[in-house]
């Protein structure tokens, strides 16, 4: 005679038994999970140093730009003159995507200038091609050895996509999209923090 | 094309194609049977026949928690005390992760000496068992090296002070003594290059050991079919009709449901100390480890963890002879390796304690009791118990403890020593034929 | 055999409350790590007087919002040190002059209330007593011959020892001039500080904890479906 007897077995009872503890055994290893997955996701010193940066803009004069790093990324910070803000808006022939509609770019950012306030234009400096970053060619014309015909904007050295002063790229350069605007808000009229959003947008 | 006409697997319903597919190139209905749903285990294992499947749990808990710590830890003496706090406090969920690490290592002594004691009790390391057994204790060593080389990892005072004791045993060695603990430390003292060295050691040597021989520690026991509390052999008596042993029982489902019962109760008890205790009253995680190593200021005192305390206090309850202090390291290692001949050192007709005579059990109460009581003297520094009076011959002014410990660590090699004697000549009950249920 | 396992844990946990400490009798800190009230008047305490001269490189000041405080909270009311929320709380003592005013570098304090155990910590800071003997003009009998100076004894007072002989904790300490806080008082602010000084040893604790309980309510309804399943099977074996 053999150890195991077959005559008690109920079929429902079992399944439902083998049922629950998969059930229980598979939430069980999908909570055990969690803290082994969440350990990927950046520990406080990396979102300690990728936290929001303070720009002091008072100091910065009309058609100079200031770079500081963000997340490990250049951002610029540049004032316009009013001929630049004047030149963005007659630039719309040149562009790919003048209205900025498939760019990465907060909702509180409009228009042409894709700005908060006019003036002061916020930008990563990341190529969207491939992640170079492009140089400020601010002058018109010849004086930036662009071409004579060059409205003022950005250049990417590294495969020649060129970008007006709103970041916003020439038609038939390799860049896909404009560049992105990353969130800021002001906190006062000489501050700006980069990396947060504008309270209530 | 040969391997493809073995028959197709017809038992997974919708899986069908996929199981047929793979098993026609690899063996794995085959494995799965003789491994699993066709290996005939006895029916009456008790629960002291957990701790086998919870050790291999403990195993897989540690590889995985102990993978991911590396992925934040930095194997570097200026770097590693803060790359744990780090892992404590900036790494999302890392203060879990380390926690069930470092509750890990001792829960794998805890259930590996469980395991063990099992092992003794019911005479499973005798023939034709001792292969098992031997994989079994080698185990056991390069589970201790494991944890010693993890220990020095936190890179607190108890790991540096800890390890510097330790390697200093080997410097008791006679005539290379002094080289040879320069050489496990790559320097004169517990540095940089010694962190380095246990790192990878304890991250990459040690566990790949460790699951080859697991792997060998399954395979012989898998050959001989497991033992069980009354040490019948159950493949001595087939059922003529199926060929299978009457007393035995499919692997699958009866002891994987079992050992499922065993693994909810396990995961209670070590969540419980994960989370409400890590710390263990300082015995999981010592006080002194949430201090960073100094080279300079040993701590007032210090203890190994409490795994390897029976026998620390064996190494210091052994005093030098000749001028030499090596006797300690011997005995302790001696106290380790005689496990290796205990298949050659029974002589008894009963492999269960069950029907061993009295002599038998009362040589086993003694060991075990004497292994927990060096245990705990290990522990404590030694004047816990006081000096005897001056007066007193022989052992007068020495510590009690000391003494204590030295009648204890006797007790337990006479355990070993003696037992070709005691078990012949024991009166023993006799063995039935059958399991009892 | 179950006397045996039963022998074995007993013998572990037994041996788990003699844990080696410090000879000195301490008192018992009064902690309760979810009084975020307390744990923010223990921050402010910690800020003000104790990060002078030691740090808490392991310690953010971010992690300061687990006590219920905002990020503009901290940076206005304890952010001293450094002008970033998510920077490590760093003392402006430099090693070089640590050594030349105390003779050691004051010890780094993130982990203290995990090494020494809140309770030495609850008793040593009420401890002090005045010794013209001593270079601060400071003993403790706690901690005898510290280098630290009383810090807090505009709070406490100036304490005496009572009866000289052998030191042994706070309660040989009278007050010979009353400080700021009343003794009752006193033992409020230190055990602010105290409990305060416990969470920054471990900022998980109070997850921990509670994430625990969930777990083993998990773990015992786990518990109790594969008993049925084991039995069930087990109907079969004969």
């Amino acid at each position: 005679m053999s150890a195991i007897v077959l005559d008690q077995v109920n079929e429902r009872k079992r399944r439902f038994l083998i049922l629950a503890t998969a059930a229980a055994g598979g939430a069980a290893v999908g909570a055990t999970a969690v803290p082994f997955v969440a350990s990927w996701f950046p520990s406080a010193k990396a979102l300690a140093a990728g936290a929001p940066v303070e720009v002091d803009i008072s100091k910065i004069e009309a058609g100079q730009q200031i770079t500081v790093e963000w997340r490990g990324k250049p951002v610029w910070v540049l004032r316009r003159t009013p001929e630049m803000l004047a030149q963005l808006d007659k630039n719309a022939a040149l562009l790919a995507d003048p209205d900025s509609k498939s760019a990465k770019q907060p909702a509180y950012v409009k228009g042409v200038g894709r700005s908060i306030k006019p003036e002061i234009f916020v930008a990563v400096g990341i190529c969207t091609h491939l992640g170079c970053s492009p140089t400020l060619k601010k002058e018109v014309g010849a004086a930036s050895d662009m071409g004579g015909d060059w409205p003022g904007g950005y250049y990417c050295p590294c495969h020649n996509s060129r970008f007006d002063l709103a970041a916003r790229v020439f038609k038939g350069a390799p860049a896909p999209t404009n560049l992105e605007v990353p969130p800021h808000r002001y906190m006062n009229d000489a501050v700006v923090l980069v990396g947060e959003d504008a309270k209530g947008a | 094309m040969a391997v493809l006409n073995k028959p197709p697997v017809t038992t997974a319903g919708p899986l069908n194609g996929i199981l047929t597919w793979v098993d026609q190139r690899f063996p794995l209905m085959a494995l799965y049977k003789s491994q699993v749903a066709e290996y005939y285990a006895p029916k009456n294992l008790n629960f002291w026949y957990f701790f086998g499947a919870l050790s291999l749990v403990v195993l897989v808990i540690q590889i995985v928690s102990g993978i991911f710590l590396t992925m934040n830890y930095k194997p570097s003496a200026s770097e590693a005390f803060a790359s744990v706090e780090y892992i404590m406090r900036d790494v999302p969920g890392g203060w879990l992760i380390r926690y069930i690490h470092s509750t890990g290592a001792s829960a794998f002594f805890v259930v590996v000496y469980l395991h063990m004691c099992r092992g003794i009790m019911y005479g499973s390391y005798r023939k034709p068992r001792e292969l098992t057994w031997i994989f079994g204790v080698l185990i056991y060593l390069c589970l201790m090296a494991e944890a010693f080389f993890g220990y020095l990892l936190p890179w607190g005072q108890m790991s540096y002070w800890g390890a510097q004791v330790i390697i200093n045993l080997f410097a008791t060695i006679p005539i290379i003594g002094e080289d040879l603990s320069v050489w496990i430390r790559g320097d004169y003292n517990v540095s940089d290059a010694t962190l380095n060295r246990f790192f990878a050691l304890h991250v990459i040597a040690l566990p790949l050991a460790l699951l080859g021989l697991v792997v060998a520690h399954l395979m012989a026991l898998h050959e001989t079919g497991s033992n069980n509390p009354d040490g019948v052999e159950i493949h001595a008596d087939l059922d003529p009709k199926t060929g299978t042993p009457r007393d035995g029982i499919p692997f699958h489902p009866y002891y994987t449901v079992k050992d499922l019962v065993g693994l909810a109760v396990f995961l209670i008890l070590f969540s419980a100390v994960v989370f409400f205790a890590p710390e263990m009253g300082g015995y999981f995680l010592e006080y002194n480890n949430f201090v960073p190593a100094d080279p300079l200021t040993t701590p007032a005192h210090i203890a190994p963890v409490w795994y390897f305390t029976p026998f620390y206090a064996m190494l210091r309850a052994i005093p030098s002879f000749f001028n030499m202090q090596v006797w300690g390291v011997i005995v302790m290692g001696a106290a380790v390796v005689i496990l290796f001949a205990l298949p050659w050192l029974d002589r008894g007709r009963a492999k269960s304690i069950r029907y061993r005579g009295p002599i038998y059990k009362s040589f086993f109460a003694a060991f075990i009791v004497s292994f927990l009581i060096l245990g705990y003297l290990g522990v404590e520094p030694t004047n816990v118990w006081g000096e005897f009076g001056k007066a007193v011959p022989i052992v007068g002014g020495d510590y009690v403890a000391t003494w204590v410990a030295r009648v204890l660590t006797a007790v337990y090699f006479a355990f070993f020593f003696l037992m070709p004697w005691y078990t012949s000549i024991d009166k023993e009950k006799p063995v039935p034929s059958r399991v009892t249920s | 055999m179950m006397r045996l396992v039963a022998a074995v844990f007993g013998a572990l946990v037994a041996s788990a409350a003699v844990a080696a400490g410090p000879s000195v009798p301490l008192d018992r800190a009064p902690l309760n790590l979810n009084d975020k009230l307390s744990l923010q008047r223990g921050a402010q305490i910690f800020v003000n007087h104790c990060l002078n001269c030691h740090s808490a490189t392991l310690m953010r000041y971010s992690r300061l919002t687990d006590l219920g405080l905002r990020e503009a909270q901290i940076r206005e009311n304890l952010l001293f040190t450094t002008d970033k929320v998510g920077d490590p709380m760093r003392s402006a003592l430099t090693a070089k002059d640590g050594k030349a005013w105390f003779g050691v570098l004051p010890p780094d304090l993130s982990l203290t209330a995990r090494s020494r155990g809140p309770d030495w910590l609850y008793t040593y800071m009420r401890s002090f007593y005045r010794d013209p003997a001593s270079k601060t003009g400071w003993n403790n009998t706690a901690f005898p011959n510290v280098s630290m100076p009383h810090v807090l004894w505009e709070y406490q007072g100036d304490a005496v020892l009572k009866a000289a002989g052998k030191p042994g904790g706070a309660g040989q300490l009278v007050i010979d001039r009353p400080g700021r806080l009343s003794p009752a008082e006193y033992d409020r602010y230190v055990a602010d500080l105290v409990n305060y000084l416990a969470f920054m040893g471990e900022p998980a604790r109070t997850k921990r904890v509670q994430i625990g309980i969930l777990v083993i309510f998990f773990l015992a309804v786990f518990f109790v479906i594969v008993l049925f399943l084991k039995k069930e099977f087990w109907k079969d074996v004969r």
